[in-house]
């Protein structure tokens, strides 16, 4: 069965969406990162739908599981190059994503997950002393 | 209003969804519509092949361009299912009896021109969509 790969980089597992996915995939996703992040303790997901050309309620909910689930693993997830005719339908559709943080690229979400592990870090890091 | 063609793609099992996503962006980009109509109705179609498979245990979707005196694409999902007892209830946000978030049928309402659904328990459901150019 064809599988979308997930890539370890340092801290952070990255995951690029370049296929229409069917749900079944969608869901094998799900399992594999939420999986993948308990082996490698991950501290980021970074999930690029840029080529996706549409979300629907079924991949929405995909989205809002892996950040549900992987912060209950200890991990944040940002979603990055929702497409704005994909962030219009999306909203008409009445999904906002709840839980899910976004940012426009690759650069700026990858800087939001360094951010937010540091702030993580640092916050353990005061309650040692 | 002139019919310009007419096809049917079956909505059987869960691939299909993606074969009805696929056909629905070719048709609806050779009508020339919007980016954001294209995907608006995709995203409709996709929401709606679902519960055909899901609820109505499998159908089809029928295809028509449209012409005269507008241009529009028209969809129609059909199946033999067990109908929707009560249709107002499934159109509300957050309804289902599923388990999925209750989203499919009021959302594609809202992301297209023209809704109809025509069901009754046994007899199945029809929806009609419609996105003009």
């Amino acid at each position: 069965m064809e599988k979308i790969p997930i890539l370890k980089m340092g801290d952070f597992l990255l995951v690029t969406i370049q296929v229409d996915m069917h749900d079944r995939l969608a869901l094998a996703l799900q399992d594999d990162l939420t999986r993948t992040i308990s082996q490698t303790e991950a501290h980021g997901v970074l999930i690029d739908i840029s080529t996706l050309e549409i979300v629907d309620s079924f991949i929405g909910r995909m989205l809002s599981n892996i950040a549900a689930m992987s912060r209950v693993l200890d991990a944040e997830t940002v979603v990055v190059g929702m497409q704005p005719a994909v962030a219009i339908t999306l909203v008409e559709l009445g999904l906002s994503l709840p839980g899910v943080r976004t940012a426009l690229n690759v650069d700026a979400g990858m800087e939001l997950l360094r951010a937010s592990v540091k702030a993580t870090k640092e916050m353990y890091g005061s309650r040692l002393h | 209003m002139a019919v310009v063609s007419t096809e049917n793609v079956p909505v059987k099992t869960e691939p299909d969804v993606v074969t009805v996503r696929r056909r629905v962006r070719e048709v609806s980009s050779q009508l020339g519509l919007s980016l954001v109509d294209q995907t608006k109705i995709i995203t409709a179609a996709s929401e709606l092949a679902r519960n055909t498979i899901i609820y109505g245990g499998g159908g089809s979707m029928q295809v028509q361009t449209l012409n005269g005196p507008r241009v529009g694409l028209r969809l129609t999902f059909e199946d033999n299912g067990p109908g929707i007892p009560d249709v107002d209830l499934a159109l509300r946000d957050g309804f289902t009896t599923g388990s999925g978030l209750g989203l499919g049928l009021g959302g594609s309402k809202r992301l297209v021109n023209e809704f109809e659904i025509f069901s009754k328990p046994g007899a199945g459901t029809r929806i009609t969509i419609t996105r003009w150019k």
